[in-house]
């Protein structure tokens, strides 16, 4: 799940205390919260406002797949929106590539959608009049790119996501997985550096899904894309995302890694939702290992540098092969050539079953 | 208090006003009348200078070159009938007048569709004057027009455009308000100008609603027809008329007869040729 980031470090969006209000009086209520800090309830009490985004601040960084996680009405739609300005914040600064998105004018804002910002949606939206080929060529045809020359690309696009053969198709012809390949192909083939995932595989059956979020994190790494995946679903968040945002009522409640997230909830609600989230390939070997000074304190004859060896980043799956193969009942766990901790298999029921670990 | 004040009398303030514009826009009027005569006299003559076999030969071959088999075969049928009817010349009247009120009213209606459609306050002001133009009975306006264009095509023409804009008009509004919205929101996060979105997104997806409108248009204004017979446009109007002042049933029936022929005919080429030109959704089988 969580392989080393490809890339450097280098922010590509940013956002700093995002606020999106609806409502007629939404200026007002911005202005209440700027100045007093009225709570959500109060804004929909007083100016009969709905708040959409309270104060989210995220960065997404080169060549990372930064996963929203939250239920309907969270606001993780709106705040997907906000990043390419479909929606305008009412309070906040985005910066994508540098650039404060808000004070674009026109021209550079459509300039800055084709080039950079890429977008999929849940609902895929293929033109029915057009073709497989003309749909995924659509983005650069509105940008004025010659037909030669957004067909050849549009076909390769194609062909990255298995479509090669359906070029001249309509998109009523194709099953939802599909369509929605098309819509990922349009979206790769305008070339952006980061590709924005409304919910995209929501509508799918459970195989094709899995199927395609394998596929979408294969392609994006090796594209070297950053990606910011909307979902519902934490399951999907962890199997795509390198870091995951979990949104509760327009709020996000916590950012981290899903491993971070599995292992240490930031609250209830986050710990209700990881509660069924199997750990086995999600907990690593240095959230459950002991200090090596304990460990020999516990069992002074034990030679640590003679037990089966293995990284920080071994997951526990990887950790119970590793102790059946062996005929000790620890693991060592090995960073730049010394031993750093200890995995008894206490430690593994520990990491398995979710207790708060020793570390 | 004397009730005589509050009587109701437009056309006490309405005559003055086609008066005063008679008297200062004449040249302007002229002009307009010369242009709408000109343009019919060029449709008719060109329908009428070859003979009607040929007319329809070429007719019924460049349906079924451009459109398809079966409108070739409804043209055929229609134009066949208009002949046999004995009714040619009339038929080819007709189909010029309709054809060009329903340029002009598509012309109008169009831009004010989609105006009221991307404008909310627009559409509400519009909406009652189209309600009066569709309900006021046409001869109403029919007094002011042939004031102002005198008797023949022309104000005929103004009477069928005014009948045949507020279907359009509306049912290019219902097209625009029903593009489904995530089509919209593609085109602009792809970043498309407006113009693209409108005709890559919008007019395609608005197509089935406005060929209903074009479909209406056109079929409103062939009813127009009728009175544009009374105000001495010619035509198959002129022959219904004929038929009902001399209350010959036979002329009338066949008169009446070949505007359902003209209607069938425009409907099914205009239908064809616009869903042909955008491409079919409804892919074949390559």
């Amino acid at each position: 799940m969580n392989t080393a980031m490809n890339g450097t470090n280098e922010v590509l969006v940013d956002c700093q205390s995002v606020w999106k209000i609806f409502g007629a009086r939404a200026q007002a209520a911005v202005k209440a919260i700027s100045e007093r800090g009225l709570s959500k309830k109060q804004v929909l009490q007083d100016f009969d406002c709905v708040v959409g985004v309270s104060d989210a601040s995220l960065q997404v960084r080169r060549g990372e797949i930064f996963c929203i996680m939250g239920l309907s009405g969270s606001g993780k739609s709106t705040l997907i929106r906000l990043l390419n300005r479909l929606i305008e914040p009412s309070l906040g600064k985005i910066t994508v590539k540098g650039k404060e998105i808000a004070r674009l004018n026109p021209g550079e804002l459509r300039e800055m959608r084709s080039r950079n910002i890429g977008m999929v949606f849940q609902s895929v939206a293929l033109l029915p009049n057009r073709t497989v080929l003309e749909n995924a060529g659509f983005g650069l045809e509105v940008r004025g790119v010659a037909k030669d020359e957004r067909n050849r690309t549009a076909r390769a696009a194609l062909e990255k996501v298995g479509l090669g053969d359906w070029t001249s198709r309509y998109p009523k012809e194709l099953s939802g997985g599909m369509q929605q390949r098309v819509g990922l192909a349009r979206a790769l083939a305008a070339d952006p550096e980061i590709i924005l995932m409304d919910e995209p595989f929501s509508a799918l059956d459970p195989l094709i899904r899995r199927q395609l979020q394998d596929e979408f994190r294969q392609l994006t790494k090796s594209l070297g894309k950053s990606a910011v995946f909307i979902t519902h679903d934490l399951e999907e968040a962890i199997r795509i995302g390198d870091r995951i945002a979990i949104m509760k009522d327009g709020v996000i409640v916590q950012v981290g890694t899903a491993e971070e997230i599995v292992t240490r909830p930031a609250d209830d609600y986050v710990s209700d939702f990881v509660a069924g989230i199997s750990r086995i390939h999600l907990v690593k070997a240095h959230s459950v290992m002991r200090p090596v000074a304990e460990f020999k304190a516990a069992e002074p004859h034990c030679d640590v540098n003679a037990l089966l060896r293995t990284s920080p980043e071994a997951d526990i799956a990887a950790l119970i092969d590793l102790t059946m193969q062996s005929d000790r009942d620890a693991i060592s766990v090995v960073e730049n050539g010394a031993v750093i901790g200890v995995v008894t298999i206490r430690g593994l029921l520990r990491g398995v079953a979710g207790t708060p670990t020793a570390a | 208090m004397n009730p005589d004040i509050l009587k109701f009398s437009p056309g006490a303030y309405l005559a003055p006003a086609v008066d005063w514009l008679n008297k200062n826009f004449h040249p302007f009027f002229d002009a307009v009348t010369k242009l709408i005569e000109a343009v019919l006299g060029a449709i008719e003559t060109a329908l009428l200078y070859p003979p009607p076999y040929a007319t329809i030969v070429i007719a019924v071959l460049l349906a079924g070159f451009f459109v398809s088999v079966r409108v070739a075969v409804v043209t055929a049928i229609a134009l066949t009938f208009c002949l046999l009817a004995g009714f040619w010349a009339a038929s080819m009247q007709t189909l010029a007048l309709v054809t060009v009120a329903v340029i002009i009213s598509v012309a109008v209606a169009f831009p004010l569709g989609v105006l009221a459609s991307r404008y909310r306050k627009f559409e509400a002001t519009i909406r009652p004057v189209l309600d009066i133009m569709q309900t006021v009975p046409p001869w109403v306006y029919l007094i002011p027009a042939v004031m102002i264009f005198s008797l023949g095509r022309v104000p005929a023409i103004i009477a069928t455009i005014v009948y045949g804009i507020p279907p359009m008009l509306r049912l290019t509004t219902l097209a625009f308000n029903q593009v489904p919205k995530d089509l919209l929101e593609l085109g602009q996060a792809t970043g498309a100008s407006p113009r693209s979105i409108l005709f890559k997104i919008e007019i395609p997806s608005a197509t089935p609603t406005l060929l209903v409108g074009l479909n209406q248009c056109i079929l409103l204004s062939l009813a127009m027809v009728v009175l544009a017979g009374l105000v001495g446009a010619g035509g198959l109007g002129a022959e219904v008329t004929r038929g009902l002042t001399r209350m010959e049933m036979g002329l009338g029936l066949r008169a009446g007869l070949s505007i359902v022929a003209v209607a069938i005919l425009l409907d099914r080429v205009s239908r064809g040729v616009l869903q042909r030109s955008q491409a079919p959704g409804t892919a074949k089988p390559a």
